[in-house]
Order: structure tokens, then sequence, then C-alpha cells
């Protein structure tokens, strides 16, 4: 490329352009850099990632790891990690249910419960995340009854102010849970057979099998189990709960808030999709003698799918990233754990950048599982 | 009224399901409806009241918010000077009318908002004669929510419009720094950033400068909001001909005035939806500077159910916020809907 013209050349302009961008960029860094150097100079702050072998000496009120205040900041870190994931999982799950079940109410053709779906979306929609979850807190916390006083939700499962208590068995958990995983297998395997049988023949790829499979199996398993060993049922007491199992009230207040804002906006992602999908389509299945159900899921559903996909993938990543509120009521989730190691060990650099690396991956893992199977779901229409 | 009537019925009963449903919708307000307006309102206690009188009714205790409704507002501002916050929150909602009613060009709008915000900081700092000195640690509440969303939005203008044209630009280093910045900040929590504000801003300036809390979490809401307000921004210049950039290239105009000039301000319009909806959530996040100690709206409300005496009407006080909340938000939404009708019709 020959540079001629000079400034009225775009070539030259261009690399004139990025090269002050560059420059400007490279000062900036280098000041913020050299203000850093001195400044932990200065306050004489240790800097490097050495303090993740370092005894953390603090308590974390909940973890899936073994974990003490002997262990490193490093196990701390992983403990946070995990809590974290919890949440984010259990509140995609959670949240998905329920703005399902909100995002078809809306739709409803009944004059009552269409117009109650839609108060619901509005009114969560417009109240900040942070004040639902200290409401949930308090309700949880203040407003319940102490543990003597509890009501029993179901036989076996107590809602009071120490948390929720629960009944669990003796032994025999990893059968149950062996049970699920093999649910989910058959389900999954028969879901494939059945759509290949479907290309072959023109048999119709069945759903009620599917479901029966992934509820039957654990199902068998867990009374199984429950035959053979004992539960361990919590018993309350003058001065809280003795044994069962529990989940605590900064858990339940984080994944019921977390679960029923996300669900207001997955409900109107959802209307939006169906919605979407023009009048004719279902005129023409209805013509076709297609049932209702049949043509929700058959004709619907997965042209909806190809718009629902995108935005329902951002709201996931908007559940992942708002676990982080956790710390505001007190769960243990990676960014309050990170905030104690600051606090304990003042190097909040390597912190932060533990933090946020570890949020931006989780993001990009979000954002391609998310568009792997947009690309799935968006090639039903092609095939 | 028969064919209505027909038609409702069939909407509540038009099968069995339907009808199962209308049933038990019915049973379900006929048992929790009455039970909350006889907490909410007949068995509440209004005006000035103490918590043991509202023990005693059972009902809701509005006294709480009547007894704390300037700390829920104000927050910690000192009590004998609250007129000033409040007389700033009213300077800065008339501004924000006045613009938002376009009855005013651009540059009548830009001097009445650099007036305003000048005259809206003397007011709550104070400092000059007749106004006592107030720090701003002691700033909070509602003013603190306003003047960040606020602050945010108008900070975060033009670097999105900056990050969202280099997005699309030709030049690859411009592109890739655009594309970095975005990415990495919508992939992180705004906790994060706040956190990253709060404890490294100090570290990464002169030794001499301090920055106040406020600044800093000023800075990190204008950083976070921008990388998605640039990615709305760049919708909407994708929403823009690509014959306008080539009419204005045909005219001799430069980059830049075909940028500002022509399509931006297109772009802009183009973008008004997700721009309001963008608010919208900055406005709700603003909550989160209570994470890293800034008293705004919610952590004035929660301070004040703090007081042992009054601490468990928190239903009442989250209630009165989330209210102030809805309506704001209800206006943005409002008025975003009302604005891209006008455009529309001015547009054909």
């Amino acid at each position: 490329m020959k540079l001629s013209g000079g400034w009225s050349d775009p070539a030259f302009r261009a690399i004139v352009t990025q090269a002050a961008v560059l420059a400007f960029v490279a000062v900036v860094v280098a000041f913020l850099a050299v203000n850093l150097i001195g400044n932990l100079e200065e306050r004489s702050i240790r800097t490097g990632f050495g303090f993740l072998w370092q005894a953390a000496s603090f308590e974390i009120g909940q973890s899936f790891l073994p974990y003490d205040a002997r262990a490193t900041f490093g196990t701390a870190l992983l403990v946070g990690l995990l809590n974290t994931l919890v949440v984010a999982v259990l509140g995609i799950v959670l949240s998905t249910i329920a703005g399902g079940v909100v995002g078809i109410a809306s739709l409803s053709r009944n004059r009552l419960v269409a117009p109650l779906a839609t108060a619901y979306v509005e009114l969560v929609r417009n109240v900040p995340l942070l004040l639902q979850l200290y409401l949930w807190y308090a309700i949880l916390t203040q407003l319940l009854p102490a543990a003597s006083e509890a009501p029993q939700l179901l036989p076996g499962i107590y809602l009071a102010k120490s948390g929720l208590h629960f009944l669990i068995l003796e032994s025999g958990g990893g059968i149950v849970l062996a049970g699920l995983v093999l649910g989910i297998l058959a389900s999954f395997a028969y879901g494939r057979w059945s759509r290949r049988r479907a290309d072959l023949t023109g048999a119709n790829a069945l759903l009620w099998p599917r479901l029966v499979l992934l509820v039957a199996l654990p199902a068998a398993a867990l009374v199984l189990v429950a035959a053979t060993t004992d539960f361990n049922v919590p018993r309350p007491t003058r001065f809280g709960f003795s044994g069962g199992g529990m989940v605590t009230p900064e858990l339940t207040a984080l994944l019921v808030g977390l679960s029923l804002y996300n669900a207001a906006f997955i409900a109107e992602i959802l209307r939006a999709g169906i919605l979407s999908v023009g009048k004719a389509q279902s005129e023409a299945a209805a013509s076709l003698s297609l049932s209702r159900a049949q043509t929700l899921r058959l004709v619907i559903v997965p042209q909806a799918m190809k718009l629902v996909v995108p935005p329902l993938a951002n709201q996931y990543l908007n559940l992942a990233k708002n676990t982080s509120l956790a710390i505001a009521i007190g769960y243990p989730d990676l960014m309050s754990i990170g905030n104690t190691i600051i606090n304990q060990t003042g190097q909040a650099i390597e912190v932060i950048a533990i933090l946020m690396g570890v949020y931006l991956t989780m993001s990009l893992s979000i954002s391609a599982l998310m568009n792997w199977y947009n690309a799935r779901v968006a090639l039903v229409g092609v095939r | 009224m028969t064919a209505a009537m027909a038609k409702l019925r069939h909407r509540l009963f038009g099968s069995v399901g339907n009808t199962l449903l209308t049933v038990f919708m019915l049973y379900a307000f006929v048992s929790l409806l009455p039970p909350l307006v006889r907490w909410a309102a007949i068995d509440a206690t209004w005006g000035a009241a103490t918590p043991e009188i509202c023990r005693a009714n059972g009902g809701a205790c509005w006294a709480f918010i009547h007894e704390k409704y300037r700390l829920i507002l104000f927050g910690r501002y000192p009590y004998a000077e609250q007129w000033r916050p409040l007389l700033a929150l009213a300077l800065a909602v008339l501004l924000v009318l006045a613009t938002a009613s376009l009855r005013f060009g651009l540059r009548t709008v830009l001097a009445g908002w650099a007036v305003g915000v000048a005259a809206i900081i003397v007011l709550m700092r104070g400092g000059v004669p007749g106004l006592s000195f107030v720090p701003t640690d002691l700033w909070g509440g509602l003013p603190l929510t306003l003047m960040l969303a606020l602050g945010g939005m108008a900070g975060s203008f033009p670097i999105a419009i900056a990050l969202a044209l280099g997005r699309r630009s030709r030049l690859p280093i411009v592109k890739s720094i655009s594309v970095a910045f975005i990415e990495m900040v919508r992939g992180v929590p705004l906790v994060s950033v706040l956190f990253m504000a709060s404890f490294m801003i100090p570290l990464f300036l002169p030794g001499k400068v301090q920055v106040d809390a406020l600044v800093r979490a000023l800075v990190a809401i204008t950083l976070f909001s921008s990388a998605y307000l640039a990615e709305a921004i760049r919708g909407g210049l994708q929403a823009v001909p690509a014959g306008q950039s080539e009419g204005a290239a045909a005219l001799g105009l430069t980059y830049w005035q075909t940028s500002l000039l022509i399509v931006v301000p297109q772009a802009l319009r183009h973008a008004i939806p997700a721009m309001a909806n963008l608010f919208i959530g900055l406005f709700k996040d603003t909550s989160l500077v209570g994470i890293v100690g800034l008293t705004d709206l919610l952590l004035a409300a929660k301070q004040a159910l703090g007081d042992p005496q009054w601490r468990q009407f928190s239903l009442e006080g989250y209630a009165f916020v989330a209210l102030i909340y809805v309506a704001f938000c209800f206006f943005i939404s409002r008025y975003s809907r009302s604005l891209e009708h006008r455009l529309r019709r001015e547009h054909h």
C-alpha cells in the first residue's frame, strides 16, 4: 500500500487514527500502573497470589465442600464459587418453571388469570431485585414463627425463622441420585429414538413417555430406599430443630427472590415468542384437526423457540450475574467471600481480578451453551 | 350487552378446565383478599402512633412511614437542613420534565442542565454563605438515587456513542478495544464493578488525590451502563439505512460530521425503546450502591428499619419504597412509549 496523499488519503488517516488511539490507551494504562505501583509500595501492600495458600481463619455459614477456619483462602473462594453455582443453577431452573407458568397464564383465555399474570409481571419488573431480596429475607427471618410454633407445610417439612427444615433419608441418597440420573438419560434416549422413528415412519413422537420415564425412575428408587431405610425427620424443640436437613433462610430468600424476579422477565419473553407466531399457523393446525395441545407443542412452540432462546439466554446471564446480590443478605457466595478476603488481606487487585475472571468465564460459558442450543432449535424449521 | 355477557361467560366458563380455573381463582380471591384488605386498611394504624399501638391494632403499621419518612427520603442529611435536598429534588424533577416536554431546543436544555446541576450541587453541598457545609457521606435517600441514575445515564451517553461507533468502525484496533470493553463489562455483575471502583480507584490515582465515595460509585455506574447503552445504540445504528451515510459522504461530509449529524441522531431515535428499558434497569440498579455503603433510598429504608422498636414493620417500609420505584419506572416507560409515538408521527 502506497501512502501518497497525506491526510486526504484514507489509509494514511486510518493508521494515524489508530496509532493515536493506541497511544492514548497506552498513556492511560501507564499512568494508572505507575500510580498503582507507587501506592502499593507506600501502603506496603503485598502483591501476588501467594495469599491463596494461607489459612483463611474465618467461618462460612454454608459449604458444600469440607471447610473449616483452618482451610486456605483458595479453598474459601472455591466454596464461594460452588455456593454461587448452586444458586445460579437452581435459580435458572426455578425461574424457568415459574416464568413458564406465568407466561402461559398471561396468554390464558380465562378473564381472571390473564390480568393477574400481567399485574404480577408489571409489579415485579419495576421493583429493584435488591429490595425484593431484603423483603423475602425479612419475611423469612422476622415474620415467620419460631421453631416450636412452626407450621408443617407437608409431613416432615417445616418453615421457620431458622430456615426450611425437611426430612432426609438416613442412607441410600446415592441410589435416589442414580435413579434421577438414569431417569434423565432414559428420557433423553427415548426422545432421540422416537424422533428418529418419527423421521423414518411418520409415527408421532410422543412426549408423555419421556415425562413418565423422567419421573418414574427416580420415584421408584425413592420408594425402594424409603421402604428399606428410615427417614431422619426434623423435630421442633424449644431451641430450634433437631435432625433432618435444612436450607438456610439466606439461601431460601435468595432463591425465592431471584426466581420470582426473573420469572417475570421470562414470562414476558415466552409471551412475546408465542404471540409472534402468526394466527394463520394455529388456524392451519386446527384445520388439520390437531388438538389445542398438539398445536401448541408441534406448531407454535417450535417456531416460538427461535425468538425465545436469544433473550432467554440473556436473562439466564442476568440471573447468574445477579447471584452476586447474595452479599446483601449474607449468603456466602463468591462475591461476599471475596469481599471478606479483601478485608482480611488487603489484596484487592488480585481478588477482584479473580472474581471478575470467574464471572466472565461463567457468562461466556452460559452464552456458549445457549448459542449451541439456539443453533439446534433454529434448525428445526429448516430440516 | 348480552353479546358481551356471552363472551365473558365463554371466557370464564368456556370449558371444564376453564371453569375449574375460574372457580379456583374466585376461591383464592375470596380467601386472600379480605385478610389483605383487613391488614392494609381496616386494622392498619395511620398517622402518628407508637409501635405499641400498631401491635395492638394488629394490621399494617403505616405509622412507621409517618415516623420515618424523612429518614427514608433524605437519609442522614441534617434534619433541619432537609429543605435543601427537597428543593434539589424538585429542581431535578423540573429539569427532567422540562427536557421531556421537548418544548426547548438542545442548547437551551444543555444550558438549563448546566445551571441546574450546579445549583443542585451548591444546594446539597453548601459551604457558601447562608448554607452550611454538608459532606457527601451524609447525602442520601431519594435525591442520591436520582443523582446516581441521572448522572450515570448522562455520563454514559458520550462513552456509549463512542463505543458503539468504535464497534462498527473499520479500524481493527479501535474495533477490538471497543468490543473488549463492552463484552468484559457485560460479562461481570454491577456489584463487582462497584467493588472495583471503591477498592481500586484510590490505588490507581496519585497518592494525594482523594476520590469521594459518591463519585466512585458514579464512575462505576457510568462505566457499567455505557457498555449496555453502547449495545442499544449499536442496534439503532444498524437500523439506519446505508443510503444515509452514503448521501452524507456524497455531500462531502467528514466521518465525524456524518456520524454525529446524520447517523447517530437517527440511530438514537430507533433505540428509544431499548434505552428506556436500560434506564429503568439503571434506576433500579442504583439500589446496589447500598452494598458499598452509600445510603440510597433502599439502604435508608433498611436503616430506618434498623430501629429495634420498629424492626418488625419491614413489610410496610419496603412496600413504601417499592411504591416509589414503581412510580418512577412507570413514568419512564409511559414517557418512552409516548415519545416513540410522537417521533413516528413526525417522521411520516
